[in-house]
């Protein structure tokens, strides 16, 4: 081995602890880096690289299982234009009710008709699906469910009283279909056993083709299959562009704060290997100035220190890639539920370029003080790493010890002063870190009320549809389940009226009108009775009071470029009513084209609504048990065929998803900090032994040695603390509003402005917590060194 | 007089080699001034260790002051160099950062006494050495000599009943090293317990009442030399 050789092996081998940091700093470095470029690279389209990775359906269709065979939809896959076909698959739509379960939910609760397809297995040439959790139905009596907005986890139960025998099926996995095929699989024996006597179950056929890429296309291929079949029997189609369209809208909506935090976590990385590869080197100036005094060359001592800086850089970052694509699973998982798309996983370019990235960064970060040190006359050298540091920072250690503060901590305080390019890096590194976090609770707290502003839709403890489903009767078609004539609302009005409990309750139904300037009808929804204290969340204005007043969502606004005040005419037939515009109310339904008004606003268009879509929201009166009242409203509606359910307000998968994801990043963002600060400390705190040594030879006990280290990066902590919220908080309230408009909507002002003063304070302190966590390893371990070994340290 | 070190037994081993110290007996009186003298190897360093509490042994007893210092914990061993022991070192282990004032302020500090209290005193040693004028003066600025009167200067900061100098004129030059060998005369002479590890032959002659050689971590001389 050559002398140059043997100097970095002895270099890497001898100096264990910063071989360690800058292991550990690259391999932070690289995680975090392949976790954010694997996040931002995943946020660019991401239901078309899900969608191409699952061989999803152009097209699902849906065939009348008593008007065509298994074998005549089997053939429409060799229909001209279609590449790949799979199916076709027996489908039923069943409604399950709640059965026993960990889930919470009440037991015996009716759901919405599920659409259940028999297949075999996950895979296949169209729509391979991701099995998310658990695995796949193949027995009697098991089911998997979509991942999307299921109800139950594995090992939960749906009953299926309405069928013969009651069956009851278990979820033993989760899956995902980016084309959303079904809610729920079995096997198909099992849908055999759940069609019942008489039923014939309906065909499910998935296609893949040549063009397919607007909607025309769609529209060809579509026809091109219904030519293939008997008239009549194909009873639906879904084409993939109109998920792709929603997918898209829910992946926007996350894009923004995805971006937000993948590049606040490369920022602190690179400052972080910046400070300590740059520290690391210039700790080892006076074995350079040993090295020049043997001989060697500047040059040869540049290449030692570099490939010195490499060796661990190198073995840091095979391991965070190795840790970075680990914890991609969780985190891309959670990113994979946000985007509404299949598995996500790290781009392999992604493994190869970031540690590429990582290494050249050491490579350049330590090349700029081995120069220095190459530079420096042999003399020098050595006495720099013998002699006192630099005078910085003495004057600020000479007036914080004459302030009326313990010594260990007045000593803490001044260290920064010594290195403050390194200590800006770190209250840099910190400061992302307090920004991450800002961001991140500001996020959780707006999503949570946005979402509990969407939940005010449908206010009130109990709900009554005036609608109620049926099992299929025999020879019926089985995939649409029959819809009972709705109920008069008079007759529930007065069941409900007549109930002891009931404190107050209004209804609503649904209606499509024209408006006036906008092509095609939009939907109104019409309230009846007092709605005031079941109103949706305003974003501007107020709610609607009586006859003549609208409340719409932001879209309707975008889209009209209507504004509050204006006045809008409904049209219905030839006839016309005005409305205004009092208010601006939170809602994403229907891309926000909705109408809120009175009924009394529809009467001179005589569009009445809907008789299926007219609900009942009710208030109970306090002390009102809703499990005894539901029980007896219950027992007074069954005569009219139709239940009641408790409201237990809905939790968005979207923001489910959104909120686990913003935990995720920002505690990704906190390690990275606090790995930071603990490397940086560990790095000051060996340069600083020496000193350690003669304080503890002079009584300074281990506490007040854990004290003063901890001091040395707390008042930066407290400092990058202060400046990183203010920060954080103008991110939030800059990406909250872009995310809202991604979504089509405004926020309510209250639902953004979520940073009041108790919010504050602990995340202005967070930025010491950071510095304090990470400073206290090498805390302990300076409290614990052994004095001599310390004073023997040069 | 009472003793104020009284080392029983000790024997202190690293890894596989010879003891360092091998069942070492010693003790030395208040008022006492011992030079202990030897080659390297000879375990001059490793009982200084032992007094300061700094390293522990393998076996034995060392008591200073009545405290059984090798029975002590972190906490209490902080506490035990505050109040019981003053260090001297060869190289003077100066803080590089703080002025000569700060620098032998900084026991006191450690200890909690009362900043006035501490002022004063740091105030009196540095008036009484010789180097008041250099208060505010980095160490950098100061000659080794200087330097070393600062050393000896905070040692004596919290009143210590021993005294511990390890190799105090090792560095300085002739003048400055005769300096510091008349500033331990003279603090002996006024009561101060030393004990002195050293090379320096001429400063043992000339500082200690009492002199031990180590060969092989036992005594093979002790010899007194003045009584004052």
């Amino acid at each position: 081995m050559s002398a140059l050789g043997r100097v970095v092996r002895a270099g890497v081998g001898r100096r264990r602890v910063q071989t360690v940091v800058m292991t550990l700093t690259t391999m932070m470095a690289v995680t975090a880096s392949v976790l954010a470029a694997g996040l931002l690279v995943t946020s660019q389209a991401p239901f078309d690289h899900a969608f191409a990775k699952q061989k999803g359906a152009h097209l699902t269709v849906q065939y009348d299982g008593s008007r065509v065979t298994a074998g005549q939809v089997a053939a429409t896959a060799h229909v001209s234009g279609v590449t790949a076909a799979a199916g076709p698959f027996p489908v039923l739509s069943l409604r399950p009710h709640v059965g026993r379960n960990k889930s919470g939910m009440p037991l015996g609760d009716h759901l919405p008709p599920m659409t259940i397809v028999g297949r075999a297995d996950p895979g296949g040439p169209v729509d391979d699906l991701d099995l998310t959790t658990g695995r796949w139905a193949t027995g009697a009596g098991q089911v998997v469910l979509s991942d999307e907005n299921a109800p139950f986890g594995i090992g939960d139960r749906m009953d299926f009283p309405d069928l013969p025998g009651g069956p009851s099926l278990t979820v033993v996995g989760l899956a995902r279909s980016v084309g959303a095929s079904a809610e729920a699989w079995v096997s198909p024996a099992e849908l055999t056993a759940l069609t019942a006597p008489g039923a014939v179950p309906a065909h499910q056929m998935l296609y893949r083709f040549a063009g397919a890429g607007t909607d025309a296309q769609i529209t060809a291929d579509r026809a091109a299959i219904t030519a293939a079949v008997p008239p009549g029997s194909m009873t639906g189609a879904a084409s993939y562009l109109k998920i792709r369209l929603a997918a898209s809208r829910a992946s926007a909506t996350f894009v923004p704060f995805v971006i937000t935090f993948g590049v606040l976590g490369l920022v602190m990385s690179i400052l972080i290997i910046g400070v300590v590869v740059s520290g690391a080197v210039g700790a080892a100036t006076r074995r350079i100035g040993v090295l020049k005094s043997l001989g060697f060359t500047p040059a040869q001592v540049v290449r030692a220190y570099v490939a010195q800086a490499l060796i661990p850089a190198t073995v840091g970052a095979v391991l965070g890639v190795i840790s970075g694509n680990l914890l991609s699973i969780p985190v891309l998982s959670q990113a994979k539920s946000a985007y509404g798309t299949g598995g996500l996983t790290v781009a392999p370019w992604i493994d190869v370029a970031v540690p590429a990235v990582v290494l050249a960064a050491v490579a350049v970060t330590a090349l700029v003080p081995a120069l220095r040190a190459g530079r420096l006359r042999t003399v020098e050298a050595i006495a720099v790493g013998r002699t006192p540091r630099s005078g910085r920072g003495r004057a600020v250690r000479y007036l914080l010890g004459r302030l009326p503060l313990p010594r260990p901590v007045s000593l803490g305080l001044a260290t920064p002063f010594a290195r403050p390019a390194r200590s800006a890096t770190v209250a840099a590194a910190v400061a992302f870190g307090t920004i991450g976090i800002t961001f991140g609770v500001g996020l959780a707290l707006s999503l949570n009320a946005i979402q509990n502003g969407l939940n005010r839709r449908t206010p009130g403890t109990v709900v009554v549809s005036a609608f109620a489903f049926a099992p299929p009767a025999p020879g019926t078609d089985p995939a649409t389940p029959l819809v009972k004539p709705a109920v008069k609302p008079a007759a529930i009005a007065a069941k409900i009226s007549a109930q002891p409990g009931t404190r107050r309750y209004f209804s609503t139904g649904q209606t499509r009108v024209g408006v006036a300037g906008l092509a095609g009808r939009t939907t109104v929804i019409a309230y009846e009775g007092d709605s005031s204290w079941g109103s949706y969340q305003m974003v501007a204005g107020s709610w609607f009071h009586g006859r003549g007043q609208a409340v719409v969502p932001s879209g309707f606004l975008r889209t009209t470029g209507a504004h509050i005040g204006d006045t809008i005419t409904l049209t219905e037939g030839g006839r016309s009513a005005p409305v205004r515009i009092v208010g601006e109310a939170l809602d994403l339904r229907e891309e926000g084209m909705v109408i809120l008004t009175d009924d009394s606003s529809l009467t001179a268009l005589r569009a009445p609504v809907l008789p299926e879509s007219v609900e009942f929201a009710i208030d109970l009166k306090p002390g009102t048990d809703p499990r005894a009242y539901l029980d007896s409203l219950n027992a007074a509606l069954r005569p009219l065929g139709i239940t009641a359910a408790t409201n237990s307000g809905r939790l968005s998968g979207t923001v489910v998803a959104m909120d686990t994801l913003a935990a995720m990043l920002t505690l990704m963002l906190l390690a990275v900090a606090g790995l930071g600060v603990l490397d940086t400390v560990v790095l000051d705190t060996r340069e600083r032994v020496h000193d350690l040594g003669v304080l503890k030879a002079l009584g300074m006990s281990p506490r007040q040695t854990v004290t003063m280290v901890i001091t040395s990066v707390a008042g930066v902590g407290l400092l990058a603390g202060a400046l990183g919220v203010p920060v954080g908080v103008a991110l939030h309230d800059h990406v909250l509003p872009v995310m809202g408009d991604a979504a089509g909507t405004r926020f309510p002002a209250a639902d953004i402005a979520v940073y009041d003063l108790p919010v504050l304070i602990p995340l202005v302190l967070g930025g010491l917590v950071i510095a304090a966590v990470g400073a206290f390893p090498p805390a302990g371990w300076a409290a614990h060194t052994r004095t001599a070994t310390a004073l023997r340290t040069e | 007089m009472t003793a104020i070190i009284e080392i029983r037994d000790v024997r202190k081993r690293y890894d596989e080699g010879p003891p360092a110290l091998d069942g070492l007996n010693l003790q030395v009186r208040a008022g006492e001034a011992l030079a202990v003298l030897g080659p390297s190897g000879s375990g001059k360093s490793t009982l200084l260790n032992m007094i300061a509490g700094l390293d522990k042994p393998s076996e034995g007893a060392v008591t200073v002051d009545g405290l059984r210092v090798d029975r002590l914990g972190e906490a209490a061993l902080a506490r035990y160099r505050r109040e019981r022991i003053g260090m001297v070192f060869q190289f003077f282990n100066l803080l590089d950062d703080l002025t000569a004032e700060d620098n032998v302020l900084l026991p006191a500090q450690l200890a909690g006494v009362p900043r006035a209290r501490a002022r004063a005193r740091a105030a009196e040693l540095l008036d009484q050495l010789g180097i008041a004028r250099h208060a505010r003066a980095f160490p950098g600025r100061l000659s080794g000599g200087e330097r070393q009167r600062v050393a000896v200067a905070r040692a004596l900061m919290n009143r210590p009943p021993l005294l511990l100098a390890d190799e105090p004129t090792g560095a300085l030059d002739s003048a400055s090293a005769a300096d510091v060998r008349e500033l331990l005369v003279d603090l002996n002479r006024n009561g101060q317990t030393i004990l002195l590890v050293t090379h320096d032959t001429a400063l043992a002659a000339s500082s200690a009442t009492r002199t031990i050689e180590l060969m092989d971590g036992r005594i093979s001389r002790d010899v007194q030399t003045v009584t004052r």
